[in-house]
């Protein structure tokens, strides 16, 4: 595992081949010929991140028109911020997703996120390497499930036709709704994540974990220190760096919620609950028409999450710690 | 995490003579019974929670109408198999369509993904050549941010591909996360092998296409297991995309008749058949929609830790 990652730097700094001698004097078209078949073999997927990504990316200007999808981008009429205006002169609609969108962040930040950190720990602790391996393809697996099909295991678990309620009438119990029940939402989907990814998450955990220098253990063991002593004085810490990396990108990520997780299920439990800002802006842009307004949502919110990288990131290094990348 | 396979015996031998001693394992005391327990509790549940509604759902799409209709909606145990959900499932409707879109959308796209993303990982390997580390750092910032859901949807609507299969494929076939993987394990390849095929006269197409690709195909394979699994899922561009019934992939048929409970009815099936309770027929059309990643999970499993590993110390 850590041969392939880490033996190709070294190999690719100490030589650079590629096609012939690079040589800085030979005029720029030469050297496109020289290299024509490299560019051709970059030029289909270079296209489709270009397209899909840059100039897609060029779309949001939108944000700041009144976008009329038959006369186009050239033709619809510029309006500068009134889009942006809308939105901040509080639209009850768009704080309502705001509202939930953080509800929900917070509640990822608390519960979900720990999940595969305790998890990790737990399978670690684990002797038979046997086990380990059984428990961890079982528990990966949901991971490969789609959204919509998640959301369709929970309600025929769940539901009122489903397995615990079959259950519980069996024993002449009262049925407990849970799917579509307000009240309960934000418990069942911070449970859908939990049950579809903390598995999957524990890989990243579990591979830093294996790299612990076993020495520590055995000096510390020497020292007299117990199993619990061990996890807190040794384990944690050599897993922090990975933690404060992960919680960083998961910030830029914080506005952006279980998309098609709240998507599926909105219809159940109305909007009130269960609408955040990206369901905001597929709902009033694409599906309802406001395009400008949704594209200026859409907007802030990447600006928000690429800025609360930037600032986390530059939290991280303040600590002293690695973070995502360095500047 | 497979070294410790082949000195297997004499490790195992030392670690009970150990775990008899009470010695450490590893530098690790080794567990008590008390803990042994609550951990296997635990461990059991949780995996307990995962298994338990696939068999439930399995068996409800097995189970006899009759048991369904008395069960009240669920069955864990059949008591007779039946296979009337899949015959009328399968008897040319809206779900034969569905799964039909789905498999071409999945074996065409991952065909694409793969070619074009072994191609641009080559293309960024080949450190020298023009632009290579411009294009490189195109492709590493694109892993930052995403334009969002209106301006991809235009772009799509620009291209006139809505309502395409195409608009399923194109938009997402390429992406960067796997082209840094990609081009990870050909910068890591021997430069010796390089130089002598060069020596030898090989054009760089040569080298890509007899030495490059197929050094390359255990990681194309896992690479092309996520790209097909990411195909087979893709719920929200099809929403976004796709608005004729006809051309709907299995997602979106999950999505109106399990997750939203519609009605399936004779018209929808396109045959005479009988209908089984509505129960069966959605259990027979979510069994549909996970075999597939069932059926690569195995696969997958071995090796996905080293390929997200690769992917997240090059990224």
């Amino acid at each position: 595992m850590t041969t392939t990652t880490n033996r190709p730097k070294k190999l690719a700094q100490a030589k650079t081949p590629a096609a012939g001698e690079p040589r800085r004097r030979m005029p720029l078209w030469r050297r496109i010929v020289r290299d024509r078949t490299v560019l051709l073999l970059a030029l289909p997927a270079m296209t489709v991140i270009v397209v899909f990504q840059y100039i897609a990316l060029g779309g949001n200007v939108i944000a700041f028109q009144d976008f009329q999808p038959y006369l186009g981008i050239d033709r619809s009429l510029w309006v500068g911020f009134e889009n942006f205006s809308i939105l901040f002169n509080g639209d009850p609609e768009f704080l309502r997703a705001l509202r939930n969108t953080l509800f929900i962040t917070a509640l990822q930040t608390l519960f979900v996120f720990p999940a595969p950190i305790v998890l990790a720990l737990l399978l670690n602790s684990l002797v038979s390497n046997r086990v380990k391996q059984a428990v961890q393809s079982v528990l990966y697996l949901p991971h490969f499930l789609s959204w919509v099909i998640v959301v369709a295991i929970f309600q025929q678990m769940l539901g009122g036709a489903g397995m615990l309620n079959n259950w519980l009438r069996a024993r002449g119990w009262e049925n407990i709704d849970i799917i579509g029940n307000s009240d309960v939402f934000y418990a069942l989907i911070t449970s859908q994540i939990i049950w579809k990814d903390t598995g999957w998450a524990t890989i990243l955990f579990l591979a830093v974990l294996s790299q612990i220098d076993r020495s520590l253990y055995e000096a510390s063991a020497m020292d007299g220190a117990t199993r619990w002593r061990q996890t807190w004085h040794v384990t944690l810490p050599g897993m922090r760096p990975i933690i404060i990396l992960l919680f960083i990108l998961k910030l830029g990520d914080s506005l952006s919620v279980g998309f098609e997780q709240l998507l599926l299920q909105q219809q159940a439990v109305g909007l009130d609950v269960a609408q955040v800002l990206d369901t905001y802006v597929y709902n009033n842009g694409v599906v309802g028409g406001a395009w400008g307004v949704s594209a200026a949502v859409g907007l802030v919110k990447g600006l928000v999450g690429l800025v609360l990288v930037l600032v986390a990131n530059k939290v991280a290094h303040i600590f002293g710690e690695e973070g995502v990348y360095k500047a | 995490m497979t070294a410790t396979h082949t000195d297997a015996p004499s490790a195992r031998q030392q670690r009970k003579r150990r775990r008899r001693s009470g010695a450490l394992i590893d530098g690790v005391p080794r567990p008590g019974p008390v803990e042994t327990f609550i951990k296997a509790i635990v461990l059991g549940i949780a995996c307990l929670l995962v298994v338990l509604p696939f068999l439930g759902i399995i068996s409800t799409s097995l189970a006899t109408p009759e048991q369904v209709v008395e069960a009240g909606g669920f069955v864990l145990f059949p008591e007779g198999i039946d296979l009337t959900a899949y015959r009328s499932v399968f008897a040319g409707g809206v779900v034969t369509q569905a799964l039909g879109v789905s498999m071409f959308v999945t074996l065409v796209g991952t065909l694409i993904s793969l070619t074009m993303t072994a191609m641009l990982g080559w293309a960024l390997s080949r450190r020298g050549s023009v632009g290579n580390r411009q294009l490189l750092v195109l492709v590493l910032v694109s892993l930052l941010f995403s334009p969002g859901i209106i301006p991809s949807y235009l772009v799509v609507q620009q291209l006139g591909l809505l309502n395409s299969l195409w608009a399923l494929i194109i938009p997402t076939s390429v992406s960067a996360f796997n082209v840094i993987v990609v081009r990870a394990f050909f910068v890591g390849l021997p430069q010796e092998v390089m130089d002598s095929a060069r020596i030898d006269g090989a054009s760089e197409w040569q080298m890509f296409r007899y030495m490059g690709l197929p050094l390359a195909k255990p990681v194309l394979a896992v690479i092309g297991l996520f790209y097909g699994v990411g195909y087979w899922n893709a719920f929200f561009n099809a929403l976004l995309y796709i608005s004729d019934t006809s051309k709907w992939p299995m997602q979106l048929v999950l999505r109106t008749y399990v997750v939203d409970g519609n009605q399936i009815g004779i018209q929808d099936l396109g045959a005479e058949v009988t209908l089984p309770p509505q129960t069966s027929l959605q259990m027979a059309i979510l069994v549909i929609s996970i075999v597939p990643v069932l059926i690569v999970y195995p696969f997958l499993q071995r090796h996905f830790a080293k390929g997200m590993l690769t992917g997240a110390v090059k990224g």
